[in-house]
């Protein structure tokens, strides 16, 4: 963690010599704890607290990058145990796993739905980042075969797992040049896997049932020039899991660096099939960096997304759209005219069920300042004056022939103001649910 | 090499809140269920223990549901229309609590009436041992009108009566404690209301062991992180010492996911939605992991489905692999 202005203070030269531009070292410790300086404006400070100071800027959980044909994926940098007290920043990356047994064209069949496999919520595109390939067959060929077979496919970064180093060299050659995680290295193969990961200039997950055993590997790993690691600290029952993953990230944050790094959850490995998927989310909200599933399935892996978009959104500020006057399917004068918020989800939820339904409608996206309409009702911030300042900016009237609006159910109280607020026009109260809109649409207008 | 794993020592902890009461106590329930009591975050089994795991309640209605998912029809069948055959098969399935809640109307169209919420509750309580929760329609003089009276009718059961708000709390929390129940607080997702809202509660005369609190959550997807984060700060306030937030938590996950449209609708979606049954059950179960990792003590649920899941979960998270 950060240290502090007067922890950075007790590392400089105390002479207050004034050459930084600042008349003490401590006011000039006070910007660099604010990061408003740089170390270098000091030419007097020790190369020794040159170094600790330094280690003391890096990230509590050191930042892992996989690559894969211009494909990258990232994680890491993490500052915090809670996501009310600082936004979590790199999403923990879903892997879908496949075994080296199955044939190439078997691995291909499979391959492709997931590959394909994208879907939108709240305007966000969702898809998986990579794929997991593992020995089963423990033989070389099988394994470097089935790499191949999805690299036939796909783009997407890797994680190879296989306990054999030899095996996995045969899997690394296939992928030369890019940058895998390689899985794993554990107390008997240590070194031999330090050695391709040194060749291959690629990341190392670290596998051992212990914390204690898994800080004295990564030390011995770092010490033999392996920087990027990934933890594996096994356990792979719901409670083990959870209380490891949140040492390992206390120590982190505590800046103990044998663990400062991102956590590699399998949930493919839980206890049963019906544990994976919650193993999963656990994972998602409690410090996984990457998560490997056992297969590919869309309903899974639809909502497993959303909850990590969820869970990684900045708590301070939704996600909104531009308020204004949306076209949906092409209206015109005689189209019906609605109204909404600028929540994201709010917006969406509308939108895409209107689009479904192929009328042609005028959205008024109220500047709600992003809350949901029950939300912002409350807030006052969705009320009779604010929708009819909207829909006389956004110049509603100009473009529609008819005068008649229609409000969200749930805000059925504002209909009698905003008829005095917007005279002249007849206020309609639609469902309560947008699900039931295009039914609304159909029949009552 | 030697790890020396950080633990927090908290000042305060969560207290325990005993529902129901059996035949000795007052009541007439074949067992009581208690919960609270954890003295660090949830499950974190090296730094405290956790004297109770957290329980399931099954949500069932006095009548037929009309706006429910189909699939819950499906699943359910004819139980639907048979609030206390309903209770049974939860009560089959191993869960630890029903939650009936009372419609506005009943199931011929008229207004529901005390006599009937009485005699819902009466059938619902002789069909199960398990303890109940009874929340009204939602509508304020309602809500009152047919709480009153299923207090009144069954004193001593200590049942928790639910759900008061800021705006309508008064007549429910009069009649619990009149009766000898539990209360159930609920606010819009804020520390602070929260805190405000026991406090009113308590000013009342209310016992602090007969409070429980509803922080209120969002579906996955539907706002799932401000109720989680909500969750995560009431019990570290808790676990700091603050008293009006030591109340065990209970949510509503199964009435949240069941509403969105990805539980709802099967046709016409996106065909990455995958299976409709599989993705409805993963929006519940999901959610709920989601909100017993923050501090649910109490987890409402409505399929069968979610609910053998998360009691496998529960087990497995309450399994003491690694001893404090
Ligand atoms: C998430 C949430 C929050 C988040 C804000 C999220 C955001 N950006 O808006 C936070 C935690 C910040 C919050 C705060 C508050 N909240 Co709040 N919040 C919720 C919650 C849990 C979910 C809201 C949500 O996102 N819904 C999903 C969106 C998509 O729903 P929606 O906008 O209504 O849209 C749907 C429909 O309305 C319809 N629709 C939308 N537009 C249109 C248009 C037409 C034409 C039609 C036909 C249909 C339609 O389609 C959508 C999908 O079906 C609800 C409770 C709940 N579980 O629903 C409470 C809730 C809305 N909040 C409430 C309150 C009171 C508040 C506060 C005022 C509390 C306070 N005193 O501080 C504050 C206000 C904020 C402030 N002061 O700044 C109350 C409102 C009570 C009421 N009936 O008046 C609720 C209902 C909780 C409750 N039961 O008490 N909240
Ligand atoms: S240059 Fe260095 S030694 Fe001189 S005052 Fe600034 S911080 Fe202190």
């Amino acid at each position: 963690m950060a240290l502090t202005g007067i922890q950075i203070y007790k590392l400089l030269p105390k002479t207050n010599c004034k050459d930084c531009g600042y008349p003490t070292c401590l006011a000039f410790a006070m910007k660099l704890a604010a990061k408003q300086e740089e170390l270098s404006a000091c030419p007097h400070v020790s190369e020794a607290a040159r170094a600790e100071l330094a280690e003391s800027s890096a990230p509590p959980v050191r930042l892992i990058t996989l690559k894969a044909n211009g494909n990258e994926f990232k994680s890491g940098n993490e500052t915090v145990l809670f996501r009310h007290e600082k936004t979590f920043v790199n999403k923990p990356g879903v892997f879908v796993r496949f075994s080296d047994d199955l044939s190439p064209a078997e691995i291909q069949a499979n391959l492709a739905p997931a590959e394909a496999f994208q879907v939108n919520y709240v305007g966000i595109s969702l898809a998986l980042d990579g794929y997991a390939v593992a020995s089963v067959t423990g033989n070389p060929e099988a394994f470097a075969g089935a790499v191949a077979a999805i690299r036939n496919l796909s783009h997407k970064p890797l994680i190879l797992i296989a306990r054999d180093p030899q095996v996995m060299a045969a899997g690394l050659r296939v992928v030369d040049g890019e940058t895998p995680l390689i899985y794993a290295a554990d107390q008997d193969n240590w070194q031999s896997m330090a050695e391709l990961a040194r060749q291959h200039q690629a990341p190392l997950a670290v596998r051992a049932d212990s914390l204690e055993d898994l800080a004295g590997l990564t030390e011995k790993l770092v010490a033999a020039g392996v920087e990027d690691l990934v933890l594996d600290p096994g356990g792979r029952d719901l409670a083990t899991s959870l209380s490891r993953c949140t040492q390992i990230r206390r120590l982190a944050l505590k800046n103990f660096r044998p663990l400062g790094y991102p956590i590699i959850a399998l949930p493919a490995e839980a206890s049963t099939p019906e544990i994976e998927p919650l193993m999963a989310a656990q994972s998602v909200a409690k410090y996984g960096g990457f998560i490997v599933l056992s297969s590919f399935t869309p309903e899974l892996l639809y909502p497993l997304l959303v909850l990590r978009q969820n869970i990684y959104t900045d708590p301070q500020k939704p996600i909104q759209v531009q308020p204004g006057l949306y076209e949906i399917n092409d209206p015109g004068p005689e189209s019906p005219v609605l109204v909404t918020t600028n929540f994201s989800i709010t917006y969406f939820s509308v939108a895409n069920e209107v689009e479904g339904s192929g009328i042609p409608a005028w959205l008024v996206v109220a500047d709600a300042e992003g809350m949901s309409v029950l939300t912002a009702w409350a807030a006052g911030k969705f009320d009779a004056e604010r929708i009819a300042k909207d829909v006389r900016s956004f110049g509603v009237a100009e473009k529609v022939t008819h005068k008649r609006i229609v409000l969200p159910g749930h805000v059925a109280v504002l209909s009698g103001e905003l008829e005095e607020e917007l005279p002249g026009w007849e206020i309609r109260v639609g469902p309560r649910e947008a699900v039931d809109l295009p039914s609304f649409l159909k029949q009552a207008l | 090499m030697p790890v020396e794993i950080p633990k927090d020592n908290w000042p305060g902890a969560v207290r325990t809140i005993t529902l129901g009461a059996t035949a000795a106590e007052g009541g007439s329930r074949r067992q009581v269920v208690t919960v609270g009591g954890a003295k660090s975050l949830p499950f974190l089994h090296f730094e405290a223990i956790h004297p109770y795991r957290p329980v399931i309640a099954l949500e069932i209605r006095d009548r037929r549901p009309d706006d429910w998912s189909p699939l819950l029809i499906k699943t359910w069948q004819e139980v639907v229309d048979d609030p206390a055959s309903w209770a049974q098969a939860g009560e089959k399935l191993g869960v630890d609590l029903i939650q009936l809640t009372l419609s506005l109307t009943k199931a011929d169209g008229s207004s529901n009436t005390p006599a009937n919420a009485v005699n819902v509750v009466k059938a619902v309580l002789a069909a199960t041992g398990l303890p109940l929760l009874v929340f009204g329609p939602g509508q304020a003089e309602v809500d009152n009108e047919l709480l009153v009276a299923v207090a009144e009718a069954t004193k001593g059961e200590r049942l928790v009566l639910g759900i008061c708000e800021d705006k309508n709390y008064r007549t429910i929390v009069a009649a619990a404690l009149a009766n000898g129940h539990l209360v159930s607080a609920r606010t819009p997702m804020d520390v602070n209301l929260a805190k405000q809202l026991n406090i009113l509660i308590k000013d009342m005369g209310m016992p602090l062991d007969r409070i429980l609190m509803d922080p209120t959550t969002g579906a996955l997807g539907y706002g799932i992180e401000y109720g989680y984060s909500v969750m995560e700060r009431l019990r570290l306030a808790a676990l700091q010492g603050d008293t009006m937030t030591q109340f065990p938590m209970i949510v509503t996950p199964g009435f949240e996911a069941w509403k969105t449209k990805e539980a709802k609708v099967g046709e016409g979606v996106p065909a990455e939605w995958g299976d409709w049954e599989a993705r409805a059950i993963h929006w519940e179960s999901l959610t709920t992991i989601a909100l017993l990792e923050s501090g649910a003590d109490i987890v409402v649920l409505r399929h069968p489905e979610s609910i053998r899941r998360i009691q496998a979960a529960i087990q497995e998270l309450m399994t003491q692999a690694e001893p404090a």
